[in-house]
This record gives structure tokens, C-alpha cells and sequence, in this order.
């Protein structure tokens, strides 16, 4: 059991968490792992905080973590990462995109975005802070963010052995197989480097 | 290590669905209901072998399969749980009936109440209506018990309940499928000592739903879903659903496990058995001690609910700190600086406009001093009563909105207390149970202001067709039912139907409601902007504009497009003017509306 790997991928509504866990889910199981993989659907999905979770190794049980038990936490903004920092290994890594999305509080002016929340992270737990929209955005379109991220999960689980690319096509639109392929390998040339 | 290329990943949902399918199941209905939705949506798929059907609302849907069962198929129904109090009257009495095609009812509890308004252990109703169920712990078993469900309903001629919760739904795990087998149509004979329950048939059934309750006893003792693991004895744990898995992360092999799949009726003489064979014994379940309180009646020790706790979901973290006292090593940190970020109507929601006049006119001073009472309902709409909306006073179960307004309404009158109550629910849930709702405030005459909040869908649940979208679950187009003919058909004579968007339209419509000493409905007439539209809607429905913009020029600041709670819409600390994101804002107009100083005006998307 001790050789499950845990990545939690947090984000919000909409920001396209559950295309990136079903392609790194997809990609496991091709590998030979066994996989298991949370998500939560309905009222929480209206703009709200959105997490999901994906374990792999020789045998999983449990399809979801409790605190302190993720070796990697995606975040596809910047303090959702900070929200679920509890859930992080202390010796685990963190990936945050390096975007703000103001929450209902925030936008209505009653709550400040929290400031400094990189810093914050990075003085707590091994963190890389990615530009993953601004590099998407270069690239052609803002959405593809999530495939930037997901470049970077890719080395820093270490799972670069896997063929993502085929599975990636096989999963987004044809249209924008290109701009998921792109985005994916700016994703991981950021981490090589 | 490499496994079979025929394991694929499934939700529980998908993989119950399949298991329906590959038991050969040809009737399925269901209402839509966060977390067991997808169940249909994946039988659906199968339209050569499989009639799914959305029904409005559980009880039809249960119906509906047991009508499918009597005439000699297998059939599903599937529910959320609360969705299962809906069909209890059914359910109880088909209980009593046994079946001929077999019959399996799905129900998806939500522990956590991820989406859902209470958190029942729906276990209880097993006992309750004297029938067996099956618990799945994870996809493969999904599959499995789902299979064998149909196996056990028709061999001790009774229906099934399977169980499942939000984890076991909504987790993807490998399961290896394999064929679906052809189950020709029982025939149907004509049988009223059977089907046909009046009391002197029921009296003798009674009965025999005693004997059929002994025999599936003494099938639970061997049932293979009740296994054994037999590892270290000093710790033994019984187990069933979702807790297995969290069991088996905790102990590993440091505990054997007595692991029930097959949970009613308990194996007494099974658990009694692995409970002289351990050391402590531990009863390791989600959400009430059902399995614990049938151990404690055997005069078995062990500990459960006095160290797990009863309420919300479980994970491994917490049953490792309840059983073992175990803290992970987490990282410390002030998290207090993150605000929330609770779920929102969406940019472009028809609800906004509706919600923003509501709570505008609710909570206006005015001379006479008129209070209000809204009655809220199960949905989107129920997000109208959050900050800086606040236009909702209530919610208690789907449907209730006209009915629980029409009594609240009555006693206002009564006693003089110079309240109206204005009900809102969606046009799913008006079919669901709000018919007879309204039913009663005509009947029972009452001045009770009736709000649906017509957005052409099924929204919160992702997308579901109903009676009156004009298309069924499988595609097929259907008859599109007009919800003010329905109004006007029970006997509400004051209808308007307005759209939503368009401020001044809400704020007459209301008004002239509250000027009207008798029932009136007012249906807000505007598609989800999730929806993909028809080519009919396209027409009807056309979009403001691409989405607006704020003139700095002209925003003195003053706050009042942020009262319309759209995510699209910022106030710069900085600057105390808004702002409008581009690519959010969906072109509605009601901010555009709600500004006083023309601030907000057209814009062109910037596309990327």
C-alpha cells in the first residue's frame, strides 16, 4: 500500500480539472496501474471549489485521501491551492497556476484576495508557480491552461514514461488536439528547466 | 505490473448502469437526482435493448419499473435518497407483491450532503419495507451485485434495494465487464391473489414477506458478497459500502475483515463467527450504526459509533484518528485568509433578473408595512437566497414551494399578520410534485403568489430533458408539455408569462400578483444559459448582446450592479469603480438594467 501515489487536483468550477484527471486516469490505467479517481458532481460544481482526486500504484482501496496525504496538489488557481494546503504530504509537491479567480466574497468587495498567497506556499511545501494561462493564452487560447498543468504534474509525478500524447487526442475534441499537445509540452519543458 | 486490456474505468454509476444492462434489463426510469443522475443517463445509452425514461418525479418512475416487472421484464428505477421517501409508497407495497421480471431499485445516498438537503442512511429502508440489499464498495462490485440483484429478485421473488453512496457513484475504478444475457420476457398471467393488494391479499402476503425474509436470512449466511478476509485476528473489523475501502487503508492486512456486501438480512451465525475468532472487533461504517446496532442485538461487544463518528462522510484520516489516534504529518498553515468560495448562479442565469426584482420588492419599506414570506424549492433557484440576492426565506423538500407557501399563506390570514407568501420552484420540480402543490391553493383558496422559473431544462442536476423540453432521455421527440395550460387546467385564473431578463417585466408582474386576493402564477420564461438551445429556442431566445462592458467614464461607483450577484462583475478596491469580465459575461443585460447612471454598455467579445 505504501507505494500509492496521490494527486489532488483543485480548482474552480469550470476551469476543466475533470479533463486533465480522466486523461492522467486514462494514461494510468494504460500503464498497468491500478487507478482510482473522486470527484463530486452537482451543487458544488456552480462556480464553487471543485477537487478531485486521483490515487494509482499496486492496489488502491480507498478512492479518496484525508489530510496530509497527497504527493502532488495541482491547483488551477492560485488560493484554492492555499485552501487545500491541509491535504498535502509535507514532503509532497504543489503546482499552482499563478492566476487569480475571485470568489462571490471577493468579487462583492466584502473580502480581499488573500495577498502574498505564493509566497505563502512556497515557504510551507515544495512549490512551482506556473503562468499556465498567460503560456495557454500564447499559445492560442486561455482554456488550455489546464493541459499547461498537466505537463507539469506529468514531471512532477514523474510519469513521463507514459505515451500522453495519443491519450490526450484521444480525449479532446479533434480541433483542439494541437493546442492540447502544445500546451501539455510547454507544461513539462517548464519543469524540465 | 500489467493488467487485462478488458479492465475499463468506470464511475459506480456507469458501471450499475452496465451491470442493469449486461443482467438484461429492458425498462429504466428515474428523476434526476445528484448522485445517482448518471445511472440513467449511461442505461440510456443502450436504446436498442433498453426503454430509459426520465419520469417526473420518483414515485412515477418506480411505478413505472414495477408495471415494467409485472408485465415480465427487468426493470431499474433509480433515485437519489431523499428520492426514495417520494416512492415509499410503492415500494412498500410492492414488497409485499414480489415480482415477475426481476426488479433492483437504486439508491444514492449523499453522506456529507454534497447536494442534497438532508443526509438519510437509506440502509434503514431495507429492513423497513422487508427487503434484501446489496451494498457495492466499489465499480467492479457495481457491476457484480448489480448482476446478481436481478439473480436473487427473481429467485426469492421480491424487489432489491441497491444501495449506493456519493463515493461509491462517483468514483472511477477498473471493472472488468463481460456480456449481456438475453432474458426472455417473463409471461404475464393475470394473478389478484399476487398484484392486486387489498386487504384480504395483502393480509395473507404478510405472511409470506415473513417466510421470503427467513429464506433470504439463510441465503445471507452464504451469499458470496458476505466474505471473509482473514489476515491478522488480534483486530477484526466488520464493514460494508465505502467503509470497506477506507478499512482496508487503515488496517491493510494488520486486520482480518468480515466484509458484508449482502447487508439485509444480516448473517447473524457469519458475524457471530468472525466475532469469536478476533481479538477486538470494530464496526467500521458510514454515516448510522445499522450494522452495529444488529451486532449489539446478537449480545456481541464492539466499538463503533462511540469512536466514529455518525455524521458526514468518512475518509481514511479520520477513521485512522478515531480507531487508532493517529495524525498524519499535514503541513500548518493559516488557511483563515482564503475566503470561501461557495457556488454561485451562473453569469447569464435567468434566475438573476427574477431573484434581483424579488428581493428588491420584498424588502422595500413601504406605508402599510407588508412583510413577506418566499418559499423556495429544490435547484439552481435555490442559490437566490445567498448573499447579496437574499430572496428566500425557506427550502424543505422538492416541490414543496406552493404547498408549504399555501399553508404558511393561511395562518398569515388568519391571525392578520400582514404577510404574502410568494413561492418559487423550476419547471421540473412544478412536474415533480408542485402540480398538486398548486392543486391545493386553488382548492383550498389561498392568495399564495406561485414564481416558476420556466428555464427550459433540468438544470442543477447537468442537463436533463423533462415533459416539457419536447425530447425524451433517449432522444426521441415528444410532446412538449405547456406549463400554462397546466396552470390554467387546475384553475389559476390570474397567469402571466414574462421574461425573466427583463426587469421591468418582473417588477409588473409581482406587483400586480400582490395587488390579487386570490392564487396567481407568474412564469419566468428564459432557457439555462448552460442549455444547448434548439433551433426554435435560437430564435426565441436571442442574448442581449455578446456582453457589456463599464464606461469609467461615467461608473461613479456606486455599487448597485454588484447587488445583481454576478460572477462576472468586480468591485476594484482600489479604484471603488466594477468591472465586467469580457469573457465571463454573457450578455443578459439585468446589470446593464440595475444601473442608474447608463454605466454599463455593449461591448464586443474579445476573443482570444
Amino acid at each position: 500500500m505504501r507505494e500509492v501515489t496521490n494527486v489532488m487536483l483543485v480548482g474552480v468550477g469550470g476551469q476543466g480539472t475533470i479533463l486533465v484527471s480522466s486523461v492522467l486516469s486514462k494514461g494510468l490505467v494504460a500503464a498497468g496501474h491500478d487507478v482510482k479517481m473522486s470527484e463530486v458532481h452537482g451543487m458544488a460544481q456552480r462556480g464553487g471549489s471543485v477537487t478531485t482526486q486521483v490515487r494509482f500504484g499496486e492496489k488502491v482501496h480507498s478512492p479518496i485521501i484525508g489530510r496530509g496525504g497527497a504527493d502532488v496538489l495541482v491547483s488551477f488557481e492560485a488560493m484554492e491551492a492555499l485552501r487545500w494546503i491541509e491535504f498535502v504530504k509535507p514532503t509532497g509537491k504543489v503546482i499552482v497556476n499563478d492566476q487569480q479567480i475571485p470568489s462571490a466574497p471577493i468579487l462583492a468587495g466584502r473580502r480581499d484576495y488573500p495577498v502574498g498567497v505564493i509566497d505563502m506556499l512556497k515557504s510551507k511545501v515544495t512549490t512551482t508557480a506556473i503562468k499556465a494561462t498567460d503560456i495557454a493564452t500564447q499559445l492560442g487560447n486561455p482554456r488550455a491552461m489546464n493541459m499547461v498543468l498537466f505537463g507539469a504534474l506529468v514531471e512532477a509525478a514523474g510519469l513521463g514514461d507514459v505515451e500522453w500524447e495519443p491519450i490526450i487526442a484521444s480525449t479532446v475534441k479533434a480541433a483542439f488536439v494541437a493546442l492540447n499537445v502544445n500546451a501539455y509540452r510547454a507544461g513539462r519543458r517548464l519543469m524540465v528547466h | 505490473m500489467i493488467r487485462s486490456n478488458s479492465a475499463l474505468l468506470m464511475s459506480g454509476n456507469e458501471a450499475a448502469a452496465r451491470g442493469a444492462y449486461d443482467a438484461g434489463v429492458s425498462f429504466a426510469a428515474a428523476y434526476p437526482g445528484t448522485p445517482s443522475t448518471e445511472i440513467l443517463e449511461s442505461i440510456a445509452l443502450y436504446k436498442d435493448d433498453v426503454m430509459a425514461e426520465w419520469a417526473p418525479n420518483e414515485k412515477v418512475a418506480l411505478e413505472s419499473a414495477i408495471g415494467a416487472s409485472i408485465a415480465g421484464a427487468r426493470a431499474l428505477s433509480a433515485m437519489k435518497m431523499v428520492g426514495v421517501n417520494v416512492a415509499a409508497d410503492p415500494l412498500f407495497s410492492y414488497a409485499y407483491c414480489g415480482v415477475n421480471g426481476g426488479l433492483v431499485l437504486v439508491s444514492a445516498d449523499d453522506p456529507s450532503l454534497h447536494s442534497s438537503q438532508n443526509e438519510q442512511d437509506n440502509r434503514f429502508y431495507a429492513p423497513f419495507a422487508k427487503i434484501p440489499m446489496l451494498e457495492p464498495s466499489d465499480s467492479q462490485e457495481c457491476y457484480e451485485m448489480m448482476r446478481s440483484a436481478y439473480a436473487i429478485s427473481e429467485s426469492f421473488d421480491t424487489p432489491v434495494l441497491f444501495r449506493m453512496t456519493t463515493r461509491v457513484c462517483h468514483s472511477k475504478s477498473l471493472v472488468t465487464p463481460s456480456r449481456r444475457s438475453e432474458v426472455p420476457l417473463r409471461p404475464y398471467v393475470k394473478n389478484l391473489d399476487k398484484f392486486d393488494l387489498v386487504p384480504a391479499v395483502s393480509r395473507r402476503l404478510r405472511l409470506e414477506l415473513e417466510a421470503r425474509m427467513e429464506k433470504l436470512a439463510e441465503f445471507s449466511e452464504t451469499c458470496d458478497f458476505n466474505r471473509t478476509e482473514w489476515h491478522d485476528r488480534t483486530i477484526g473489523v466488520v464493514t460494508s459500502g465505502i467503509a470497506y475501502q477506507y478499512a482496508r487503508e487503515v488496517f491493510g492486512d494488520g486486520a482480518s475483515y468480515l466484509k458484508l456486501g449482502f447487508t439485509n438480512p444480516l448473517p447473524k451465525k457469519l458475524i457471530a463467527d468472525f466475532a469469536s475468532k478476533v481479538g477486538t472487533l470494530y464496526v467500521i461504517e458510514e454515516l448510522e450504526p445499522y450494522l452495529e446496532n444488529h451486532i449489539r442485538r446478537l449480545g456481541i461487544t464492539c466499538i463503533g459509533k462511540e469512536k466514529i463518528p455518525a455524521v458526514y462522510e468518512l475518509n481514511p484520516d479520520i477513521v485512522a484518528r478515531a480507531l487508532l489516534g493517529t495524525e498524519p504529518p499535514v503541513i500548518s498553515c493559516d488557511t483563515s485568509v482564503v475566503p470561501p468560495r461557495p457556488p454561485v448562479l451562473c453569469a447569464g442565469c435567468p434566475h438573476r433578473g427574477f431573484f434581483a426584482e424579488l428581493g428588491k420588492i420584498t424588502t422595500r419599506l413601504d406605508a402599510k408595512r407588508q412583510k413577506y414570506m418566499i418559499a423556495g424549492d429544490i435547484g439552481c433557484y435555490g442559490l437566490g437566497g445567498a448573499d447579496p440576492l437574499n430572496a428566500m426565506d425557506l427550502c424543505i423538500c422538492m416541490g414543496s414551494a406552493p404547498s408549504v407557501g399555501h399553508g404558511a399563506q393561511k395562518v398569515f390570514n388568519k391571525f392578520d399578520a400582514n404577510t404574502r407568501v410568494i413561492a418559487t420552484l423550476g419547471d421540473s420540480t412544478f412536474f415533480h410534485t408542485g402540480i398538486p402543490a398548486l392543486i391545493d391553493i386553488v382548492y383550498n383558496r389561498s392568495n399564495t403568489i406561485t414564481c416558476i422559473l420556466d428555464n427550459r431544462i433540468t438544470g442543477m442536476t447537468g442537463q436533463q430533458d423533462n415533459p416539457h423540453t419536447g425530447f425524451t432521455l433517449q432522444g426521441e421527440p415528444t410532446k412538449e408539455l405547456s406549463i400554462e395550460a397546466v396552470v390554467r387546467a387546475v384553475g389559476v385564473d390570474h397567469v402571466r408569462v414574462i421574461n425573466p431578463m427583463r426587469l421591468e417585466e418582473v417588477d409588473e408582474a409581482l406587483e400586480e400578483a400582490l395587488r390579487l386576493d386570490e392564487p396567481s402564477v407568474i412564469i419566468t420564461r428564459w432557457p439555462c444559459v448552460l442549455k444547448k438551445k434548439t433551433e426554435e429556442e435560437k430564435v426565441e431566445f436571442r442574448p442581449y448582446a455578446e456582453c457589456f462592458r463599464i464606461d469609467a467614464e461615467v461608473c461613479n461607483g456606486c455599487g448597485l450592479c454588484m447587488q445583481v450577484g454576478c460572477p462576472a462583475i468586480s468591485l476594484d478596491r482600489a479604484t471603488g469603480r466594477t468591472r465586467i469580465d469580457p469573457i465571463a459575461c454573457n450578455g443578459c443585460s439585468v446589470c446593464e438594467q440595475t444601473c442608474n447612471f447608463g454605466a454599463i454598455i455593449r461591448a464586443e467579445r474579445q476573443h482570444a
